[in-house]
């Protein structure tokens, strides 16, 4: 199908209206059901989401069509269903806090005006940056400010650590975890780098195992992206915000240089790391245990997991139906658990639905990638696309006892603003590589003629 | 750099069809064991949060449940809590449930077999789950005498219908009131469980049917009248040995009668003369020419030893084994290690007004569905045919002269065939004894046994005496069954 007709290539724009509608009245209804459920009536809360939240769906298709025409358009509108049944969640769970634990009762509130604050910064990103490839520039601008804000939450009396883990900056009532924004900082340092230094990375070392390794003197980059992970394992004593840092560098490391041994070296090297860190540090073994047996020690660290899996049973196949289980017997039902609470109300089928959402969402980034002409766009798109589903892997693994349990956020979903905020950005960068891997090149000029014909037959299929 | 991408994306869609498979595990494949786990709040809340069908007493709710906004959904309350304690139980979160709670918690739940067709009912319209209720045989204003009658003495009255078997009144005092056990905030019931455990008195026993058990005093007479009627060598008329001092064989003990008064001029009476004043020396000696044996067997043919469910566990009333001759003249009347319910002695004194027939005693008349339509009522059956007739027609007419010219005349209701006995079980020097009044009364239409037990004397103390203290209760809850 590589015809060369402008005129055959569609914005997409009014199947994404289409979709927006459909994403849109899913929400409000599941507002709708909540808010009769748990107080008899539409509240004003119900009103003030069925009025703010079309509107900033709408604003951002609107930029969309003047900013970036040719964007993908299946991506908004499933941001836009994952959000609204986040909120609808902390919603539910929102009005239950507001008798058993006023200190909870502001959730929603607050994750409405972050979802504000996030289609916000999305909206920035996509009016500022006109091409992705702009990124590239900052290659080392992003790697000194996503370090950095892996490292600040170690800094005194700005960070702080809550529920074990110290990935947190406080100012004033505010926190933040900043390693959602390094994330998208560290992809951009990701993809600009190994851009770069992918020739050299693969070329070929010793074969061992049937496997060609790399060259010793190539291991620099792996080992300190390595050392980094590490470091936050044990400074910080995440499990999970390191695993999805090493992750996503070494895929990208992969996409870049074709290697699977790096993988492979991967796979050593941070499994190396966690077992020896799970040798000196006793919350990491207690992961372990809690993950194998979570009802042993119930009424210790196994309460939240034994919890939130008799949350999942109550769900069943059919859900209890909004507002109408008990998620609010787990703690922290709202955040690292909203999956479970989703799970009890809506069931299987919604947690399947839920799930699906996000294989669309991570497959048409990594289509995005595919698509687009030049190599840094192909690493920062598959790199973010990756790390998404790779933190969704990771949380929704240790809710349901897949993986052991580590704290991250779940996409969309949990209540937290960084996070929020941090992944708007990531679906507006996403939308952006999406306009450039599908924008029709201007007539007159034959160069790019021949781009988009090259583009077509190798990422077309997809 | 598409291959590769292409690549990751495939691993992408591992990861996430492991999730789906995860989910299906926790949601479908282990949902019924993560249902089932011992932990889980959510099943055991959904226990509590049913709307649980009602006890009934004539026509009105003593236990309901009303929708509350809380982790349980329904809160389980009782008319007349105090009142009602000994029959209803209690339902609560914390300390599980007793009483008819417990025994009809399927019926009150819906799980019930006689609810099955309700139930299919409800999956075909698609109508929330009911719990069943459960009409009960209490009579209102019997039940509400005895509580008076009562009032803050402890003790505990049993009446029954002589025809049936129904309880219709079944009191314990001192009570408690199960609506505060049944709350739903821990640590209140718990603090009230453990003041309750502590107050003096024990007010969560059910005396009338298990509690300590009581010595039964003369009202034990009434067995071994049975017994000696039954033996076929005896009659209401036959002449008994009543001595003022009855020197007990084997042994240096001298038994008397009460405040050491002489039954007879003559030292000897007929039977029935004999109960009348509840003579002492006359009924022991009459024990001691049965024996033990066969004041156990008749003992035992009313029900002691035996187990029974009204469906309350009764606690099995005693008559002591392997006894001495001086053991069983003391065991005769109701001394030595006798030990019984009060709802015992109403079934003695039931089978004695029914011609000899006991009837099964229970508490519950009807199973009804969630509309009050009735799913199933409790048969009068026979429990055992403890004397024949005429042995009852002649122990029954010995009651009446009790009534009539003897200890038991406080429980003369005008109009109505009442007999009686009375009893005062002694508990050692210093110490008030318990005051028993056993009694039937009968008009054309209906028959009620009723026995009443008087602690310590009650108000009365040391002077307290069986027909003084227990007697107008007796009479009292006759009157209001008797509708007189």
């Amino acid at each position: 199908m590589a015809t060369v007709a402008p005129l055959a290539a569609r914005s997409g724009r009014g199947g994404e209206l289409g979709l927006l509608v459909l994403a849109l009245a899913t929400s409000v209804y599941a507002f709708a059901q909540v808010s009769l459920a748990m107080t008899g009536g539409l509240s004003s809360d119900f009103r003030r989401f069925a009025i703010v939240y079309p509107a900033l769906a709408i604003i951002m298709h609107v930029l969309l069509r003047l900013r970036a025409a040719y964007a993908d358009p299946v991506i908004l509108p499933i941001t836009v269903l994952l959000n609204g049944t986040g909120l609808a969640m902390i919603y539910r769970l929102a009005l239950h806090y507001e008798q058993a634990e006023p200190r909870f009762a502001q959730i929603f509130s607050r994750q409405l005006v972050w979802t504000a604050v996030g289609v916000t910064a999305a909206v920035l990103v996509l009016g500022l940056l006109r091409d992705h490839r702009t990124l590239r520039r900052f290659t080392y601008t992003a790697m000194a400010l996503g370090l950095a804000g892996l490292v600040l939450p170690l800094v005194p009396i700005l960070g702080h650590e809550e529920g074990g883990s110290r990935i947190w900056i406080r100012l004033g009532t505010m926190s933040f975890q900043p390693a959602e924004v390094s994330k998208i900082l560290l992809a951009v340092f990701f993809a600009g780098y190994l851009v770069t230094r992918a020739e050299t990375l693969s070329l070929a070392g010793a074969k061992f195992a049937g496997l060609r390794l790399p060259r010793p003197r190539d291991l620099g980059p792996i080992l300190a992206a390595w050392l980094a992970s590490v470091a936050v394992l044990i400074f910080e004593k995440d499990l999970g915000t390191s695993l999805l840092f090493f992750g996503l560098f070494v895929a990208v490391l992969y996409i870049a240089t074709n290697r699977p041994s790096w993988i492979v070296i991967g796979l050593v090297l941070f499994s190396a790391g966690v077992v020896v860190a799970a040798r000196v540090f006793a919350h990491l073994q207690t992961r372990v245990a809690t993950w194998l047996d979570p009802f042993t020690d119930y009424y210790g660290a196994g309460y939240q997991l034994s919890n939130g899996l008799f949350g999942l049973a109550n769900g069943g196949l059919g859900g209890t139906g909004w507002g109408e289980g008990r998620p609010d017997l787990t703690s922290l039902a709202f955040s690292d658990f909203i999956v479970d609470s989703l799970g009890e109300e809506l069931g299987l089928t919604g947690l399947f639905a839920i799930l699906t959402c996000f294989v669309l969402l991570v497959q048409r980034g990594m289509r995005a990638a595919m698509g687009v002409r030049d190599g840094f766009g192909k690493l920062l798109a598959s790199g973010l696309a990756f790390a998404m589903a790779l933190q969704v892997f990771v949380v929704v693994g240790g809710v349901t006892r897949l993986i052991p349990l580590t704290g991250l956020t779940t996409p969309f979903l949990a209540a937290g603003g960084s996070s929020l905020v941090a992944n708007w950005m990531i679906v507006a960068l996403l939308l952006r590589v999406s306009d450039g891997a599908r924008r029709p090149p201007p007539a007159t000029s034959e160069i790019d003629l021949s781009g988009v014909i090259a583009a077509e037959a190798d990422g077309g299929a997809a | 750099m598409n291959t590769q991408i292409r690549r990751v994306t495939t691993l992408t869609i591992v990861m996430f069809l492991a999730l789906f498979g995860m989910v299906t595990v926790d949601q479908f494949v282990n949902a019924g064991a993560l249902r089932a786990n011992p932990h889980n709040a959510r099943t055991y809340y959904a226990s509590f949060n049913k709307d649980r069908g009602p006890l009934i007493v004539a026509g009105e709710a003593i236990a309901s449940s009303v929708p509350v906004d809380d982790d349980y959904g329904y809160q389980r309350t009782y008319a007349e809590g105090p009142v009602y304690a000994p029959v209803t139980g209690f339902y609560s979160v914390l300390l599980g449930m007793t009483g008819m709670e417990w025994a009809a918690d399927d019926v009150l739940q819906g799980t019930a077999d006689s609810l099955f067709l309700t139930r299919i009912q409800d999956l075909v319209t698609g109508a929330q789950p009911q719990g069943g209720a459960v009409e009960l045989t209490i009579d209102e204003a019997a039940q509400l005498a005895a509580w008076r009658g009562l009032g803050d003495q402890r003790g505990a009255v049993v009446a029954l219908d002589t025809d049936t078997g129904e309880i219709l009144a079944m009191v314990s005092t001192p009570s408690y009131d199960p609506s505060v056990l049944a709350g739903h905030d821990t640590a209140k019931v718990q603090q009230a469980y453990d003041a309750l455990l502590a107050e003096a008195g024990n007010p969560l026993w059910n005396r009338a049917i298990a509690g300590n058990l009581y010595a039964p005093g003369s009202t034990f007479k009434l067995i071994t009248a049975a017994a000696a009627l039954e033996s076929g060598e005896y009659t209401a008329d036959s002449q008994l040995d009543a001595p003022t001092r009855l020197a007990l064989p084997d042994s240096t003990a001298v038994l008397g009668n009460m405040g050491d008064s002489m039954c007879s001029g003559s030292g000897s009476m007929t039977m029935a003369q004999a109960l009348a004043v509840s003579c002492n020396t006359a009924f022991a000696s009459l024990g001691l020419e049965l024996g033990d044996e066969a004041i156990r067997a008749q003992a035992e043919r009313f029900g002691f030893a035996g187990p029974l469910s009204i469906p309350l566990p009764v606690t099995p009333s005693v008559f002591p084994e392997d006894v001495d001759r001086p053991q069983t003249a003391m065991a005769a009347i109701g001394q030595y290690d006798d030990r019984v319910t009060p709802l015992q002695m109403a079934m003695v004194v039931s089978a004695i007004a029914a011609d000899g027939v006991l009837h099964t005693p229970h508490l519950v008349r009807t199973e009804r569905g969630a509309n009050l339509e009735v799913v199933a009522t409790t048969p009068v059956e026979t429990l055992a045919v403890p004397l024949s007739r005429s042995s009852a027609e002649q122990l029954a007419d010995m009651m009446v002269q009790v009534v009539d010219n003897g200890s038991g005349g406080r429980a003369a209701i005008p109009g109505v065939r009442v007999g009686g006995k009375t009893g005062t079980a002694e508990k050692g020097d210093g110490q008030a004894p318990d005051n028993w009044f056993v009694a039937f009364g009968e008009t054309e239409d209906r028959s009620v046994a009723v026995a009443v037990v008087v602690e310590d004397g009650g108000k009365a103390g040391m002077q307290g005496t069986g027909g003084a203290v227990a007697g107008p209760i007796a009479r009292e809850v006759m009157e209001a069954v008797l509708d007189r």
